[in-house]
């Protein structure tokens, strides 16, 4: 199971967070903080898995972008690991300009994706075709 | 009213919009709070207008504030509007924000349900699935009751959209109203076998999730699941089905066995390293469960662990990592085929990355035998040496430690090396493991008779130079040594060379500054030597030294009464009267000793436990009146040590005369056989031998001079152990070769084995453990189980499903639906049927299908209570739709008595152990006959293993899959467009979830390399 969905940049800010399961808000900041940190003083020989506390990160980074999502002991690490660059190659589909402004869209294209804390889909085109369906409807 | 409408979207033409907001938040660096405060009263001020579109807007803005760590809970209620909207744009954002703020505790989510349940059976399946998505997020037990019927039905709905999400939002249901799995079970077991492969999955997922916690009651699955496997391409669904039978292994070893072959031809097949991945962990689960082992298993464990050594090989750290976490697994169970890889184990050691090192650090925990502990040790205090950070530095320790330690010290042949070896360990500075180190030369020195004399001398020697570990004992745990040292020298003050010297070296003034327990320990240990020095000095008749060692007592002791450790004061009381009764020339050494006669054994750790509390006594109530001020000033002890215990009950006498000094013995000595409470040591027969004449005392080779701690010396050790292996070996030698020849004579394999395990015998233990149990009282198991956690949220889920139903099972249902004339909610009515019956005249008919279906599923109500079936019964009789569907209704329709394959488990596992002699078995020929063509071509493939092919391969089942998938969605097609085409056009026939062939390349991906996107994102 997926507990949490981080995206974060290189300063450490939370540009996007979904939680799975339900943590209290001032729990959130200080996990992200605590999360955050660990990902970030990885260097790049180090393997994308950290322990922490009584689950797993699983983290990557593009760029000045690091996605870093919380996973429990039953989960695949590498499936996850894959799952993020999924993710990403479905945001370079659909998003032309700074997707930073558009994280109510980022958020659909997750909720269609991660489920639950499960993976549901991974076709890039199912993933995408509520959001198109969306889109129609602003433009006409 | 419309210039109220104009006025609005002029109105709204001002309003910040998300992207406004967060534009802003980025411009007002310096004094963003401020900003976001007026933000918020902005968005406040929107929240209060009619407009639905400016508070979906305010609401939008609210989510991303929430994300930053802003309470928006005030703002629930608009939440709730918004998600009220009929606009799927509005809705969509009301949804989004509930999904990221509501939880169990927020009050005003009892308000949605009529709202969600609208949604729900939306005829727009974007309303439906946003609902649904919404749903998983803050599902709350009421909600969870309440909407449980609905979201079952939409697990048969005809967009595999829809069903999908209703299945794995199941989970979440069956997770706050367990009452509902039962109920929606047999429905949810039908979509294992869904045509739509991403609700297969879906229901895959939701039944690992389940059986990972309660696998016994979806053994009976396996047949399914089997199939699954052997047909299915979809490497994530496989990852999980593969999860999911290593929970179920366990349980039952002749699965195991039928699933060796397939999943050994899988890690030969899959270029997909998560998969592999998961195929080794499995096959490792298998193994553990099959205890004794076929013989041909030792192939399969060869295989994981060559694949293992593959991956702990690569170059990419990720691999690595995985590859020693798996390697740990099988250790557990097949030690022998781990310890071949010492070598790149030990290389694993010096990567740069702390959680390689660290797990390698675990695989060693297993891989140490007599024969290597010492230089594997020597290793590892060499990285301790090297190591930089405090945190990988104290894993280290403790992990040498635990490695000594494991199973009562079974592989260190030479304990004045362990006792060493410690000691070195004491250099490290700033470590927070000294209680550790202390525990273990406690330990070790209770243990080990016959290394006693050797733990004292060492110990005296930590005292000596007991500054050397004090430099800052504000942070430095390592002073918890001294608690040892003190304590060892103490009590064992007999080995003891020159007592005197350590006295004082317990005496200094220095000491007064080590943490109140220490001292306290000091104290008592001093009282202890004293003992020992007095009886010497008696017995050499030199009464002068003894009076002038009472007297260095008496002036050194008054520096510790100040602590809050009330030992000192008593002490020092107890040294005067001994001080004038030897001013009278009376012999006092033999008295002393006997307040420290008998001998403290370990006492298990749940002993006290276990020890009933007697009628009447109120542990909580005070004794005294509690001293306020002394309360809490001094630092309390914090390792309790196993040894500790007993040493409270040590009497500390104050002052009285001998004779009150024997007789209060006496007194104590029957209370205490006749108190059954009393941890006496009686069981264990060391008790009696408090002599210490009979303890065999080790030679040690006094030509090696004695080193100041601080010095490593434990080499000396090393080479000395070497000598005395030298020595017995060659006192072995001619057993020995008698030995080989016999060995000749039998089989080569077996005969590597057991060369193996004899050099392992070969070596006798310099000391052995003497003492290996606890203490325990009387009827206390030392297994208990007490420390199951009643609050587990997954016990409630542990029912079993292949019970038939009975009337308490069905799910709740509203009889008043507000809704109902939207969409058929009714939780039996084939789909397909509905289809059929609408197509054209839907509106004209609405009505009456209205009316219809209220009296039918008033009908299936009865029916259902009489036969105590499943919905999925009633599909039955009125369904006339093309042969697959019905196929599909029946498996459903007897969910008690499954067809064939999953009918009869035992049957199952008996027969068949090849998988391909499996496939003739399942009933729908479809499936069936597609995966043993791709089989043939991955194995096919194997032996080529050019990449191209594998591409090639891929392609080729791609089509496959599409063509499946066209082909299923003629058959629906016509149906399909009618029933929910209101919003959307006709939808293109989509991909199936990918089989992610992205697994396969997974080192060819470079971390960075799409730095684009990130680019922009930031």
């Amino acid at each position: 199971m997926i507990k949490f969905f981080l995206m974060v940049n290189k300063q450490g800010q939370t540009r996007l967070s979904k939680y799975f399961e339900h943590v209290e808000i001032h729990k959130r900041t200080s996990l992200e903080a605590d999360v955050i940190k660990k990902c970030l003083s990885r260097t790049k020989d180090e393997c994308s898995f950290v322990e922490y506390k009584d689950f797993k990160l699983v983290y990557r980074q593009y760029a000045a972008l690091f996605i870093v999502i919380g996973v429990d002991e039953a989960e695949n690490e590498l499936a996850v690991f894959e799952l993020v660059h999924n993710f990403v190659e479905v945001l370079d589909k659909y998003f032309s300009r700074v997707i930073m402004f558009n994280l109510d869209k980022v958020h659909i294209i997750l909720d269609e994706m991660i489920l639950n804390g499960c993976i549901v889909e991974t076709n890039k085109s199912r993933i995408l075709a509520p959001l198109l369906v969306l889109d129609k409807m602003a433009e006409s | 009213m419309a210039l109220k409408m104009v006025k609005g979207s002029i109105d709204r033409m001002f309003d910040k919009n998300l992207q406004d907001l967060v534009r802003g938040i980025r411009n007002h660096k310096e004094d963003e709070a401020k900003f976001i405060s007026a933000c918020i009263d902005e968005i406040k001020h929107e929240l209060k207008q009619d407009n639905i579109a400016v508070k979906a807007n305010a609401v939008c803005k609210l989510t991303y504030l929430q994300m930053l760590g802003y309470d928006v809970s005030w703002a629930a209620f608009n939440i709730i509007e918004v998600m009220s909207s009929s606009k799927f744009t509005f809705k969509r954002i009301g949804y989004l924000a509930a999904s990221q703020c509501f939880h169990e505790g927020t009050d005003v989510i009892m308000l949605t349900t009529n709202q969600i349940r609208k949604d729900l059976s939306s005829p727009n399946q974007y309303d439906t699935g946003v609902a649904l998505t919404g749903l998983s997020c803050f599902v709350t037990p009421d909600l969870a009751r309440d909407l449980a019927n609905d979201i079952m039905t939409l697990m048969s709905h005809t967009k595999p959209y829809i069903r999908k999400k209703a299945v794995l939002i199941m989970y979440k249901v069956f997770l706050k109203y367990p009452e509902s799995l039962r109920p929606a079970f047999p429905r949810l077991k039908e979509k294992l076998e869904d045509p739509d492969p991403g609700v297969q999955s879906a229901a895959v997922n939701v039944i690992c999730e389940l059986a990972r916690r309660n696998p016994k009651n979806y053994l009976s699955l396996a047949p399914l699941f089997f199939k699954l496997m052997t047909s299915s391409t979809n490497n994530w669904v496989l990852i999980k089905i593969i999860k999911l039978f290593g929970a179920l292994t366990p349980l039952e070893p002749r699965l195991g066995k039928k699933l060796i072959e397939p999943l050994t031809n899988l890690i030969h097949s899959t270029s997909a390293m998560s998969l592999l991945y998961e195929c080794v962990n499995t096959v490792i689960a298998v193994l553990i469960s099959l205890s004794s082992g076929m013989p041909n298993h030792s192939a399969s464990i060869q295989l994981c662990v060559q694949k293992l050594r593959i991956l702990i090989e690569d170059s990419d750290q990720n691999l690595k990592y995985l590859g020693l976490l798996a390697m740990s697994k099988i250790l557990k169970t097949h030690p022998k085929s781990v310890q071949s890889h010492k070598d790149l184990i030990l290389q694993c050691l010096d990567d740069k990355d702390e959680s390689i090192r660290l797990r390698a650090l675990d695989l060693l925990y297993g891989m140490v035998s007599k024969k290597n502990l010492m230089e594997i040790v020597k290793k590892l205090m060499i990285h301790v040496d090297k190591a930089e950070g405090t945190t990988y530095r104290d894993e280290l320790l403790t992990k040498i430690i635990d490695i000594c330690s494991q199973s009562n010290y079974q592989y260190i042949t030479n304990f004045e090396w362990y006792i060493s070896i410690l000691v070195e360990l004491t250099r490290l500075e700033g470590t927070r493991h000294g209680h550790l180190i202390a525990s273990q030369m406690l330990d070790v020195a209770i243990r080990v008779k016959a290394i006693r004399s050797f733990a004292v001398s060492q110990m005296a020697m930590l005292l000596d130079n007991a500054h050397l570990l004090t430099g800052n004992t504000q942070r430095n745990g390592i002073c918890e040594v001294l608690y040892a040292a003190a304590w060892i020298c103490g009590e064992f003050s007999e080995h003891l060379e020159e007592p005197m010297q350590t006295l004082e070296a317990m005496l200094r003034p220095k000491v007064t500054t080590l943490p109140g327990h220490i001292q306290a320990v000091y104290v008592q240990n001093a009282v202890k030597l004293f003992a020992t020095v007095l009886a010497r000095q008696e017995g050499a008749g030199d009464r002068q030294a003894a009076q002038e060692t009472t007297e260095l007592l008496i002036e050194k002791l008054p520096q510790f009464v100040q602590s809050s450790d009330l030992e000192a004061s008593c002490i020092l009381q107890l040294i005067k009267y001994i001080q004038k009764l030897q001013a009278k020339e009376v012999s006092v050494s033999e008295e002393v000793s006997a307040l420290f006669a008998g001998e403290l054994n370990p006492v298990a750790p749940k002993a006290q436990k276990k020890v009933p509390i007697p009628d009447g006594l109120d542990l909580d109530s005070w004794i005294n009146k509690p001293l306020r001020e002394i309360e809490s000033e001094d630092e309390k002890p914090r390792a309790v040590f196993q040894v500790e215990e007993p040493q409270h009950s040590r009497p500390r006498v104050p002052e009285i005369d001998e004779k009150e000094l024997a007789k209060r013995r006496e007194v104590r000595k029957q209370e205490q056989a006749s108190n059954p409470f009393y941890i006496k040591s009686s069981p264990s027969p060391q008790k009696e031998t408090a002599n210490v004449d009979h303890i065999p005392v080790v030679q040690i080779d006094l030509t090696v001079p004695l080193k100041v701690p601080g010095m490593p010396m434990s080499e000396q050790y090393v080479k000395l152990e070497e000598d005395r292996r030298q020595k017995q070996k060659q006192d072995k030698k001619k057993d020995k070769k008698k030995k080989k020849e016999k060995e000749k004579k039998r089989g080569k394999g077996r005969r590597l084995d057991s060369a193996h395990t004899e050099s392992e015998e070969d070596i006798a233990p310099a000391q052995s453990v003497d003492i290996m149990t606890e203490e325990m009282p009387e009827n206390a198991l030392p297994s208990d189980e007490d420390d199951k956690d009643p609050n587990d949220p997954y016990r409630a889920l542990d029912i079993d499903l292949d019970k038939p139903m009975v009337d308490s099972d069905k799910l709740p249902v509203q009889t008043h639906r507000p809704t109902e004339g939207l969409k058929s909610p009714d939780p039996v009515a084939g789909v397909e049927e509905q289809d059929e019956k609408k197509s054209s005249k839907k509106i004209k008919k609405d009505k009456e299908r209205k009316d219809k279906e209220r009296k039918k599923s008033k009908e299936e109500k009865k029916k259902k209570k009489h036969r105590k079936s499943t919905p999925g019964e009633e599909e039955e009789g009125q369904v006339e739709k093309p042969a697959p569907a019905a196929a599909e209704s029946k498996i459903t329709a007897l969910p008690t008595a499954p067809p064939t394959e999953d009918f009869d488990l035992d049957f199952w596992l008996s027969s068949a152990p090849v998988p391909s002699q499996s496939q003739p078995e399942l009933v729908d020929p479809a499936p069936s006959s597609e995966p043993e063509e791709p089989k043939d071509e991955e194995e096919r493939e194997e032996s080529k293993s050019s990449k191209h092919k594998k591409q090639q391969h891929r392609k080729e089942k791609e089509e496959k899959s599409k063509k499946k998938k066209k082909k299923k969605h003629q058959d629906e097609g016509k149906a399909k467009s009618v029933q929910n085409g209101t919003l959307e056009e006709e939808e293109e026939p989509l991909p199936p979830m990918t089989n992610y062939s992205l697994l396969a390349e997974n080192s060819d991906i470079k971390m960075v390399s799409t730095g684009q996107q990130g680019a922009r994102m930031v």
